[in-house]
Formats: C-alpha cells, sequence, structure tokens
C-alpha cells in the first residue's frame, strides 16, 4: 500500500514573524523556512508504519516553489521514498487539496496523512477538502493510529476524552502534535536522501486550475498586550469585567 | 580517503541555499537537525554536566548515533564524507548551546583528536578504532601540550623509546581535554632527541588502561566545566610499534597541519558563542528597563550590539571562507590563522559587552552570559595563542 504525505515549507516556529509595512503580508525576505512541524508528524507516522511492514511505499509530495525541495529531502532525510514536487506559488487549501486529489490518483495511494494544519496560514482545511473531492472517509486531529486489514483505526482528543473512530481505506488521516515525537535525521541519512528520487510537476501536468481564488485586504500584526492590573477584591474584578472588557 | 569533497559554491546553483553560498541542501538539513538537539537535548541538561564536571557519555554515543561524530569520515567506518564546511557548521551550532564545555568535548573528539587517525592512521588501525569513533562508543583526547611546551610543539620532553615491539613512553602532558574520560589518546612523543625539534616527533595511540598510563589530576579551570581536562602522566608506558600513527619522526607535521582544522572550528565555536550571546542580550535589553524605558532605548546599548553583530557576521564570513578554501583542497593557513585570531578575540568583545548589559543579573552564576563569558576567556589562549597566530599572519604578509 503506497502513502502520500504532503509536507509545506512554512516560516520557521522559532522565527519572530513581521508584517511588512504595506500590510500585504508577512514579509518573508531572508527568514529561516522549514517544514511545518505538524507535517513531520505525519512523514513520522507514515515512515512508522513503513518500518512496521504495514505498508510499502512513502511518497512526500510539497506544492511551493523550488526551495519546497528541500523540505521534501528533509522528508526523504527521515524515511519517505521518494519526492514529488508540485511547482506552484501560494496554492490556496483547495487548490492544493485537487492537486494531491490528482497525485493520489496517477500513484494509487490508499492512504494520505497529513498535517492537521500548516502554522503559516493554519487554514485547517486541506485534509478536509481532499477527503470530500475524493469520496473518502477522514479522521482528523489523530493523536493515535492503527492500520488493519482494509481499515484503519484513529484515535482522537476531543474535549472530555478520546473518541476511536474506525475507516474504511481508503481514507485520510490529518495528525495532531501528540501522535508521536518525530526523529532526528541521522547525517548518514540526509546523505542518502540525496540520492532518493524527486520529480517535479506543475499544476497544469496535473490538469489542475491552481489560480487563486481569494484576496487578502490587509494584513496587521496582532494586538499588543498591555500591562496587567491589580484589582482588590472580586467585586472590583467582576465591575471590571463587565463594564471595561465587556466579557461576562 | 580524501577528506576534500567537492563543494563548488559557484557551479550547480539548483542546490545553493539562500542563507550562503557555500551552504548546500544537506549542510541546512544538518545545521537544522543539530539545532534541534541542542535545543532539546543539551540546552535544558547542561546546568547539571557544568556541576558534574563533565558531558555524560550517553550523549556523545547519542550524537554518534546520529552521524555528528563522523561528518567528514569514510562511509566504510560510519562516516558521512562531507566536507569542511559540515564541521564548521557542527562547531558553529554547538557553540549556540551556550556551554563551551559540552561543546569542547565534542569538537577535541570529532575535529582535533581522531582527524589524527583518520588522517594518519593505516587501513588496520581505521578498522580497529574509526567505527567506535564514529558511533561515539569511545571518546578520544589529544595529548600534545606539555607544562612547559604549548605552541611550542617542538619544545616537547615526553619521549618514546624504542624496544623490540614496543616504544616506551615517559613524561608529563599537561591541559588535556577529554583527559580524564577518554578511552584513546593521541600522544605526541619525542622518538629522537638528536635531531631539531622538528624532525624527531611521533604520534602514538594510547589506549586508557595500558599500563604506566595514568591520569595525573583533574583540572580546575575557569571556564568549560561541563569538559574534563587533565594532566597525564606516562611512566615506562609500553606502547605496541602497531599504535604508531603516521610515519616516524613526522609527528610535527601531522600536528602542524590538525592545528589548522582545530583552528578552523574554534572560530565557528566563537562566531556560535557570540550569536547566542548577542540573542541572549538582545532578549534582556528589550525587556529590561531602566529610567523609564527599555534598555534598547538608549542609542549607547543598541549601537553597540549593532556593531558588535556586524563584527559577528562579517568573522563568520571569513569563517566558511576558510572552510570553503579547505574543502577545496587549497592552502589557508594565513586564512585559518586570522579566523583563530580575529574571532577568540572577538568572542571576548562579545561577551564584555554584552555581561555588560545584562547589568548585575550577568554577574550571577545563575545568568548563561556569566558562564560564557568564562567560557570565551580561552578562545584566546588555547588551540594557539592570538599572539602566536598573528605572527603566523605577518609571516605570510609577504614583506
Amino acid at each position: 500500500m503506497r502513502v502520500l504525505v504532503p509536507v509545506k515549507r512554512v516560516i520557521d516556529y522559532n522565527v519572530k514573524i513581521r508584517v511588512k509595512p504595506d500590510g500585504s503580508g508577512v514579509d518573508m525576505a531572508n527568514v529561516k523556512m522549514s517544514m511545518n512541524p505538524f507535517d513531520e508528524i505525519a512523514i513520522e507516522e507514515a515512515v512508522r508504519l513503513k518500518e512496521k511492514g504495514q505498508i510499502t511505499e512513502v511518497i512526500a509530495v510539497s506544492v511551493g516553489p523550488a526551495q519546497a525541495q528541500e523540505t521534501i529531502r528533509t522528508a526523504l532525510a527521515i524515511g519517505a521514498d521518494r519526492g514529488i514536487l508540485v511547482t506552484q506559488e501560494g496554492a490556496e487549501p483547495l487548490a492544493v487539496a485537487k492537486l494531491l486529489k490528482a497525485l493520489v490518483e496517477k500513484e494509487g495511494a490508499e492512504l494520505v496523512i497529513l498535517g492537521k494544519q500548516a502554522i503559516d496560514d493554519d487554514s485547517n482545511q486541506t485534509g478536509q477538502m481532499l477527503a470530500a473531492l475524493l469520496g473518502w472517509g477522514q479522521a482528523t486531529f489523530a493523536s493515535k493510529v492503527e492500520l488493519g486489514d482494509g481499515k484503519i483505526t484513529v484515535t482522537r482528543e476531543v474535549d472530555g476524552g478520546l473518541e476511536t473512530d474506525e475507516l474504511k481505506l481508503p481514507a485520510i488521516v490529518t495528525t495532531d502534535l501528540r501522535l508521536n515525537e518525530p526523529r532526528y535525521a541521522s547525517l548518514p541519512n540526509i546523505m542518502k536522501a540525496k540520492k532518493k528520487q524527486l520529480d517535479t510537476v506543475s499544476a497544469a501536468d496535473l490538469g489542475v486550475d491552481a489560480t487563486p481564488r481569494l484576496k487578502t485586504l490587509k494584513v496587521v500584526e496582532p494586538p499588543k498586550r498591555g500591562a496587567g492590573v491589580k484589582v482588590a477584591s472580586v467585586q472590583e474584578l467582576v465591575d471590571k469585567l463587565k463594564n471595561e472588557a465587556k466579557v461576562i | 580517503m580524501d577528506i576534500h569533497n567537492s563543494n563548488n559554491p559557484s557551479g550547480d546553483s539548483a542546490s545553493i541555499s539562500a542563507d550562503g553560498p557555500y551552504f548546500r541542501e544537506e549542510h541546512q538539513m544538518f545545521r537544522d537537525q543539530l539545532r534541534r538537539f541542542v535545543d532539546e537535548e543539551i540546552k535544558p541538561n547542561a546546568e547539571a554536566w557544568e556541576e558534574d564536571g563533565l558531558t555524560p557519555r550517553s550523549v556523545l554515543r547519542r550524537m554518534g548515533e546520529l552521524g555528528f561524530l563522523g561528518i567528514r569520515y569514510s562511509e566504510a567506518y560510519g562516516g558521512s564524507a562531507m566536507d569542511t564546511v559540515a564541521s564548521a557548521i557542527l562547531a558553529e551550532e554547538l557553540g549556540k548551546s551556550t556551554f563551551g564545555g559540552f561543546a569542547i568535548t565534542v569538537l577535541v573528539h570529532t575535529d582535533m583528536a581522531s582527524p589524527h587517525l583518520h588522517n594518519f592512521g593505516t587501513e588496520a588501525q581505521l578498522q580497529r578504532w574509526m567505527p567506535d569513533l564514529i558511533a561515539g562508543r569511545k571518546i578520544c583526547a589529544v595529548a600534545v601540550t606539555e607544562p612547559d611546551a604549548g605552541s611550542d610543539v617542538a619544545a616537547i620532553r615526553t619521549h618514546a623509546k624504542r624496544d623490540g615491539d614496543d616504544f616506551v613512553l615517559n613524561g608529563t602532558k599537561m591541559f588535556i581535554t577529554n583527559g580524564v574520560h577518554a578511552d584513546l589518546y593521541f600522544v605526541a612523543a619525542k622518538t629522537d632527541s638528536t635531531v631539531k625539534g622538528t624532525r624527531g616527533i611521533s604520534i602514538f595511540a594510547v589506549e586508557k588502561g595500558t599500563p604506566g598510563f595514568s591520569v595525573g589530576r583533574a583540572l580546575k579551570k575557569q571556564g568549560w566545566l561541563s569538559s574534563d581536562t587533565a594532566e597525564l602522566i606516562f611512566d615506562d608506558c609500553r606502547v605496541p610499534v602497531a599504535n604508531l600513527i603516521g610515519a616516524e619522526n613526522r609527528g610535527f607535521y601531522s600536528i602542524m597541519r590538525n592545528f589548522q582544522n582545530e583552528r578552523l572550528v574554534l572560530g565557528a565555536q566563537c562566531i556560535g558563542e557570540s550569536q547566542a550571546a548577542i540573542a541572549l542580550t538582545l532578549d534582556w535589553v528589550t525587556q529590561r528597563k531602566a529610567f523609564g524605558a527599555p534598555l534598547w532605548e538608549k542609542q549607547a546599548i543598541r549601537q553597540r550590539l549593532a556593531m558588535l553583530s556586524a563584527r559577528v557576521e562579517a568573522a563568520r564570513q571569513l569563517v566558511y571562507h576558510s572552510a570553503w578554501l579547505d574543502a577545496q583542497g587549497r592552502d589557508c593557513v594565513k586564512e585559518v590563522s586570522m579566523v583563530k585570531a580575529l574571532c577568540g578575540e572577538l568572542v571576548n568583545d562579545v561577551m564584555y559587552d554584552c555581561q555588560q548589559f545584562h547589568g548585575g543579573m550577568g554577574y550571577l552564576r545563575e545568568s548563561a552570559i556569566e558562564r560564557m563569558v568564562r567560557d570565551a576567556r580561552v578562545q584566546s589562549i588555547g588551540g594557539g595563542a592570538t599572539e602566536v597566530m598573528l605572527e603566523e599572519i605577518a609571516k605570510r604578509m609577504g614583506k
């Protein structure tokens, strides 16, 4: 069984991001980029399934600029077997889902493991849209994944407990933070990753129209946090929450 | 075996990273993994190692498993056959840990001691020790310096006399990093005292536990506390001829060659330390308020930090340029001497100002900057003192 794992190149989680002065977006000049952390978890999970002998091939896919090859190489160093780069910049979740659908069909994948969201735009849409486009079952925010015969059992953390879902394959799974702890890519594996196959295709090759449909009006910094105040009594607190903060 | 792999900064543009012409994709990936390792495995734990006076063996073994200890060594022994640039990346990222003692423990093993074996060992010697060194199962040290001979290597007095199939070593070594806890020592000794000092030195691999070899005492230092440093004593220590590393009486030249690598990685370590100190100080001065505003609002402070950061960036470029020259197999003794002289002094300038801007907090043992100040001091002394390096540069200025 083949598993497809999309990996997105995003601004590194350690970087303090800045909004461009004209409010058109985030300043990306000379900013360190890395693999979206949720996608690292997705790759790790797929590689573990392969190491258990439950699947035969892990394909890492990225939709992005040429530099996203580096992100795919990281996935290959963690243990993915081969990579595919779809050269398409600024693709929105729906376009990415369409591109992935085309690749799933082309490669004959029966399981797609995705990060639940990317830390740059926090859309949390691609997995769900892909499931809808393919007409497959989906289990989002997985904290545990068990692959069975023709089915997959996924545990999800929900308010007040754990929910366990069983899905028929083929299926879509998106990963939560606690699913696993991704391994380090060892230096020998980084070197081996250089020799693994990495193909490049365009949106046109896959017959997908990836034209953006959303228009960004304005990007602003989050409001600065003001200094706190000490209150003398519960009464004062309630009064402030009611009349100043207007939250109760 | 060639440690100089091709690394062409003006060649294949697709594989060149945006971070600079010297870095390829695998360099960046390696740096990312190292950084995560340092953030997750070192920074939260190393405070205790400072107390213990050494970096735990389990940490070195873990680094071995991840291939961090065999960067430039042959794949046949578990290495990754990368280049000098990758070694500089290792040193820079370890320097950023803010624990100089941890960093030097690793760098002595990877870049100051084991290169003796890698560069000059026979196939049989490589097979015997290299896999364990690369995997971190055995840790090594290099013993050249003596109480009366540091940068002046030709003046060493430890000697080795041939006796049948053995050499018999006598003498004392000083300031030996990893000296207390290493398993394998590369020891310089005079094998011919009838010739000039430079012509009669040989290198021997001496294993821990060899009769006649003992650790005199663990030395207490100003900084680098998570690194063990020792005095070593050789008293009629018999070492088989099979442990002679490289040609007899040619040791001085192998030591000089290895000094180049040592100085380069020390320079890279200084750069990592400087960057980390500036980052810590930036955090501090943007939060700490004095006279009604963050310290960052004072031009005197922010401009000094800005200039330090410019100097560090410039020195960093020289480090990677030199690493790249070395990776090309080009002579870079002058550049490497510049790296050592420049970075060893610069890191101390950086620490002085950074501690100053931390105010009273920077004088407390609980602040990272206090430790970093102590750790930095040796960088202008060890591995070629600034004055010695400046003479090496002056000699090559073409008067």
